[in-house]
Formats: C-alpha cells, sequence, structure tokens
C-alpha cells in the first residue's frame, strides 16, 4: 500500500464519521471569524437557538471594513455607517457568544489570516477554516486550512464540524533554486501561469522541492494564500525546522511539555516517500522571473522582461475572448513591453504581502529613493498592529515615509476596497494583493499583481522595472 | 432552504470563462448583514452603466444593453448556462444570495470553483457540471431560439432540451438527498453528536494541545 501524503494524514486525524457517497464529517481545531461573513451565521445561530460548540475554537477580528487612516477613534470612527453597522455587529456577536476577539485598537487586530499565525493561534496540524478563501495561508505550515461560506461559518459554529467529501490529492514541485530579486509572490504567479486559474480545482495542493524549502515560514504563507487563486482550496507546505522555530515563543502556542509533546508530532506531518498524487506538476526555479500580471485574472501573468501576449496567438476560442476582453479593460495593447506600463497607484499590503519580511523587501528597494512624480499614491499597509509595530521599531515606517510611501493603519484596505482605499475608474495599480478582478480594487480600477519589492521598483520608477536591474 | 426536485424554466447566456464572485457581487454589497436583498446588485457592474452602491434605487438607475441579462429575451429566466471555472475566487456566500435572488436556481458549466460550488447547494441552487461539448451545444440552441426552455430533474438527473433530447449529469448522493427534501445540514449533522463527542474525547488525549 502506498504512503499517505501530508493531506491524507491531516484528512484521517480530523474524520469524525464517514457517511455513505463519501461524505464525512471532518472537525475543525481553529474558526477565524471577521466582520464579512459572519453576521448571518451568528442571526442563524440565533434563530435556531443554537450555541457555538466550542467557544475556544473561535478568534474573531475585524479586517474588511476597517479604516486604515484614525482607527483610534474605534468603531465611531468609521465613516461609512454601513461598515460601521458591520463592525459592530461583530463586536456584540463576539460578546453575546464570549469568543476570543483583537478589536479595533488592539496591537493585535489585524488581516485574519496575518494574526492567526502571528498568535500562534493557527498551527501545525490543525484544521483551520474562516469565511475567506485566503484560508489556504494557514497550510503554509502543515495545516489543513480553508475557506467556507456562511453558511458552512455556522455549521462549524454550531457543530465544530464540516461536511466534506475528500479532494484529491495534488503536488507542485519547484526544483532547483530561486536568483536574487525572486521571491514567493513570483513563485507563486508563476505556478499559477503554468498550470492556470482552475488547475488546482478539486485538489488539495502540496507545494515542494528546493525552491519551497529554500523560503521562510512567511514565504510559504504567500504560496499557500494564492493556492485558491489556481483553483485549490487548500495549499500546504511540509514542516520542517524552520516551521517549527516559528511557533516558538508565539503567544497560543503550546509550552513546556507539551511544546515537547506537540514538537514531536509536528515532525511526522510530510507526505511518505511513497505517497501518490492524483496529479503532479514540476517547475524549474532558475526559470522564474519577477512576475507581473497583465490581465484580470491572476493567470494572465508574465515575466518582467516579455511582452503583452496577443490574443490572435491563442488557439482555444473562448480563451483568446476572455485575452481581449481583459487587454480592454486592462487599456493595454497586445505586443507592449510590460516595463513600458506606467502606474498610478502603488499598494503594498493584503493577506498576501503585509507581513514583516514583506515590508523590509519593499523597504530595501524604497531606502534612499523617492515615489516618483507620476504616482499619486503608494500606500503600505501593514497586516497587522504587531507588523506595524515591529516596522517601527526597524525604522522601516521611516523609510517609507522619507521616500513618499503613506505609512497605514493595519486591514485588508484596498486590495478589495471595501473601506476608503479604493482605485478610481481607469487607474492602474500595481498591488501586491491577490486578485487582479474587474474591478476588484474599485469600480474600473486596473490591477497588476506583483511582489513587494516589484511594487516598491514601480513605485520609484513610476512604470513597472526588473528590480534586479535596480543597483 | 427551499426544496428542489424539478424545474421548466427560460436559459439565459453568460458566455464568458472565469466569471469570479466579485463580479456576481461586488464588495460593496458585502456590508449587508442579511442574507437577502442581494438581486437587483447581482453583476451590478456588468449590469449597469452607473457605479452601484447600497441603498440606491436600482430601479431607476442606467441599464447596460450590451449584458445578457438585460435583454428583453432573457427575462425571467431560472436557468443560467455558463462557461468554465464559474464563481472563482472569493468564498463569498453572497454570491449564491445574489443569483438565487435575481431568480437562479440552476447553474449548468463546465467546471465552478469548489467553494462557489459547496454554496450553491446550501441556499438550494443545483450547480450542474456537463462537459464543454454538451454546453458548446446549449449555448448554440439558446442563442438560436427565443423562449428556450430547459427541463432540469433533479431525481431522474437529466436535463432535457425543448427537441426532447436528455443529458444526464452526476450529483452527488448526499447533497441530492438535502436539495430534494430542502433539508438543513446542520440539524443533520446533530444528529451525530455522540461520534463529535467521543472524537473529541480521543483527541483531547492525543493532542491536548489543541485543546487549550
Amino acid at each position: 500500500m502506498a504512503g499517505k501524503t501530508l493531506y491524507d494524514k491531516l484528512w484521517d486525524a480530523h474524520l469524525v464519521r464517514r457517511e455513505e457517497g463519501g461524505t464525512a464529517l471532518l472537525y475543525i481545531d481553529r474558526h477565524l471569524v471577521h466582520e464579512v461573513t459572519s453576521p448571518q451565521a451568528f442571526e442563524g445561530l440565533r434563530l435556531a437557538g443554537r450555541k457555538p460548540w466550542r467557544t475556544d475554537s473561535v478568534v474573531a477580528t475585524p479586517d474588511h471594513n476597517v479604516p486604515t487612516t484614525g482607527q483610534s477613534g474605534g468603531i465611531e470612527g468609521i465613516s461609512d455607517p454601513i461598515a460601521r453597522i458591520q463592525v459592530s455587529t461583530l463586536d456584540s456577536n463576539v460578546k453575546e457568544f464570549g469568543l476570543t476577539y483583537f478589536p479595533m485598537n488592539d496591537i493585535r487586530q489585524g488581516i485574519v489570516h496575518v494574526v492567526g499565525p502571528e498568535e500562534g493561534a493557527t498551527l501545525p496540524g490543525m484544521t483551520v477554516v474562516c469565511g475567506d478563501s485566503h484560508t489556504s495561508t494557514h497550510g503554509a505550515f502543515g495545516a489543513l486550512a480553508h475557506g467556507i461560506g456562511t453558511s458552512e461559518v455556522e455549521h462549524v459554529l454550531a457543530t465544530q464540524c464540516l461536511v466534506q467529501k475528500k479532494m484529491k490529492n495534488m503536488r507542485v514541485t519547484v526544483q532547483g533554486h530561486v536568483g536574487p530579486g525572486v521571491t514567493a509572490k513570483d513563485i507563486v504567479l508563476a505556478i499559477i501561469g503554468k498550470i492556470g486559474t482552475a488547475g488546482g480545482t478539486g485538489h488539495a495542493v502540496e507545494f515542494a522541492g528546493e525552491a519551497i524549502r529554500d523560503l521562510s515560514v512567511e514565504g510559504r504563507m504567500t504560496v499557500c494564500n494564492m493556492a485558491i487563486e489556481a483553483g485549490a482550496r487548500a495549499g500546504m507546505v511540509a514542516v520542517d525546522e524552520k516551521t517549527i522555530d516559528y511557533f516558538k515563543d508565539k503567544p497560543l502556542a503550546p509550552k513546556g511539555e507539551m511544546w515537547d509533546k506537540a514538537v514531536n508530532a509536528w515532525r511526522d506531518l510530510t507526505s511518505d516517500d511513497d505517497a501518490m498524487f492524483d496529479k503532479e506538476v514540476v517547475l524549474d526555479a532558475a526559470c522564474i522571473e519577477p512576475q507581473v500580471t497583465w490581465g484580470t485574472s491572476p493567470e494572465m501573468v508574465v515575466g518582467i522582461s516579455e511582452q503583452v501576449p496577443d490574443p490572435e496567438g491563442e488557439q482555444d476560442k473562448v480563451k483568446a475572448e476572455g485575452m481581449r476582453r481583459a487587454l480592454h479593460y486592462m487599456g493595454l495593447d497586445a505586443g507592449m513591453a510590460i516595463s513600458d506600463i506606467p502606474v498610478d497607484v502603488v499598494f503594498i499590503g493584503s493577506c498576501t504581502n503585509s507581513r514583516i519580511e514583506d515590508l523590509r523587501e519593499a523597504a530595501a528597494v524604497a531606502k534612499g529613493r523617492k515615489v516618483a512624480s507620476t504616482v499619486k499614491q503608494a500606500l503600505v499597509v501593514p497586516g497587522s498592529g504587531l507588523v506595524k509595530r515591529q516596522a517601527e521599531e526597524e525604522g522601516l515606517d521611516t523609510i517609507f515615509i522619507e521616500a513618499g510611501f503613506e505609512w497605514r493603519e493595519p486591514g485588508c484596505s484596498m486590495c478589495l476596497a471595501m473601506n476608503a482605499d479604493r482605485l478610481e475608474p481607469g487607474e492602474r495599480c500595481a498591488s501586491t494583493s491577490n486578485r487582479n478582478f474587474e474591478g476588484r480594487q474599485g469600480n474600473g480600477g486596473r490591477t497588476h499583481l506583483v511582489s513587494p519589492a516589484m511594487a516598491a521598483a514601480a513605485a520609484v520608477k513610476g512604470h513597472f522595472t526588473d528590480v534586479r536591474e535596480l543597483n | 432552504m427551499d426544496k428542489f426536485e424539478k424545474l421548466t424554466a427560460i436559459v439565459a447566456p453568460l458566455d464568458r470563462s472565469n466569471v469570479d464572485t466579485d463580479a456576481i457581487i461586488p464588495k460593496q454589497f458585502l456590508k449587508s448583514i442579511k442574507r437577502t436583498g442581494f438581486g437587483p446588485n447581482a453583476f451590478d457592474e456588468w449590469r449597469y452603466l452607473d457605479h452601484g452602491e447600497p441603498g440606491m434605487d436600482n430601479s431607476t438607475r442606467p441599464l447596460n444593453p450590451d449584458f445578457v441579462l438585460n435583454q428583453e429575451r432573457y427575462q425571467g429566466a431560472n436557468i443560467l448556462l455558463a462557461r468554465e471555472n464559474f464563481g472563482c475566487g472569493s468564498s463569498r456566500e453572497h454570491a449564491p444570495w445574489a443569483l438565487l435572488d435575481y431568480g437562479f436556481r440552476v447553474i449548468i458549466a463546465p467546471s465552478f470553483a469548489d467553494i462557489f460550488f459547496n454554496n450553491c447547494f446550501k441556499n438550494g441552487i443545483l450547480p450542474i457540471v456537463l462537459d464543454e461539448k454538451k454546453v458548446a451545444q446549449l449555448f448554440n440552441e439558446v442563442e438560436e431560439s427565443e423562449g428556450y426552455k430547459l427541463t432540469v430533474d433533479l431525481e431522474a438527473q437529466t436535463i432535457t432540451t425543448p427537441s426532447g433530447e436528455k443529458f444526464a449529469f452526476d450529483v452527488d448522493p448526499f447533497r441530492k438527498h438535502c436539495l430534494i427534501n430542502g433539508l438543513d445540514d446542520i440539524g443533520l449533522t446533530l444528529q451525530h453528536v455522540d461520534d463529535i463527542k467521543a472524537y473529541e474525547a480521543r483527541r483531547k488525549n492525543e493532542a491536548p494541545w489543541l485543546f487549550n
């Protein structure tokens, strides 16, 4: 019998009950909650007279709607009345049901996927869910983590379980080492470019290979975060010493003897050598250059040295039509050099790229340079209050501010533009976020996904530029 | 959740691949704390010529005449015909809420994004995966004949065209059972309270750090 994949092990360890026809009840260890996808679930509990099964499994924080300026004003300071109601609804639900909560103005508040690992609220070997597709982030340390809808948020609150069908196993191996200036973001964009936006649909994807092992745990989070952009609800990376070091001394991580016991269990969170995958994809790390998306789907991506592709060269009619529509929306012509595309706005932030290492990477490029005069706005939005404090202790805020960036307060911000940070119609943005869909960053806005270093490079040059050629 | 057994209805064709949930319901409408009322803002950015915000009177907004759902012939459609990877992106359940509120009970496509697919079943929408050639055939037939209707029979797992041609489709037996009977998932799971408690007791012993 073949060995088990990491996903098989995580699945088996959480199986409560198997039903006929392949569905199963899967136990959930950690439930992350934010203000946008939870109000209807709490309302459902109330209407049915139900209580949360395990209040200690829930960690809640507001992130999507919070403003990135003037947070000291608290909920009352949110100028959009509908957003204010949503955040205050979370506030009252959390109090009513007695859940762990990092409210606005708590230093631990931030983007839920930054906060979870930072607090040690999400750990290796856990099942983690959240009403947010980027929950795949937490797979970076050998957890089974994926997004769920609001009905499932209610289901997990009420039963601590999810009704699931086992996914297939897929492995993406990135062999060899990336060159200087090529980051986790470039790796995952290159993967999505290769397998497509539905390449991982129906699969749990394990990212493996030397280039993934080389990454820090934060880098692996960036890769797993965007697994959903390749269609995979769950992305994961096996546990190694880096993973274990990362969690040592995190506030909610086990301590003392319990730590040793946990570490012992975590060391088994790897795929067996003889494990079988339903689908395997291999990439050569040395071929990956800094990536820039040109269209309205994350799979529409090329290297910085390349040109905007031509739909005329695409055989598949539906795909070619999608490319034409994307070029029209993005205001680009086929054949144009990526490095000739000017940017109006730069956004450094989101659950993909707002951790301390991301900010260091961007600051290293911004240091001693100035944001180009043609760039209307350059935002840096740290992922949490703790990331912000750490960055300020390291002087990164000063570097950004001196270069002409705005240094903001934590939240999802311009990744999805639910708060006041948004693009105007036609504005073009170099963004470290995860989705370049039409209107994602604001009605009519045009998004190009890049790494933090590439975003900072675009800010100082005023157009996309190969960060490896800056000095 | 409303039951779903059988439906004969007008089909609306949405001829583009990778339709994401941001397009189905843009973010500004996610601020609502209700499950209903999203229908008038389904596909808001494609459907209207102006920029929509919550609280607007949608009946007076300028419609985009080029958007397929605005065409007279597709009014009253309850079946949506779509292309590959429908519902990709954000996990927002507001997307199926908006489609349901608009009137769609069935979505037919060559493939769906996983989270969206799951969310449909929780809300009484039947998403049907049909191979690309058959979907292409249906696109042709819908466009050729005004008032084109399909009959979707969940019990028999068939789609019947106006000419009587039948296409079989697969559906997970558990989901089929829930949809036909309009069953609440939570109620079903809570029939297994003892299993959940037994699992917890075992797990607390194996991995106590997960229960701190």
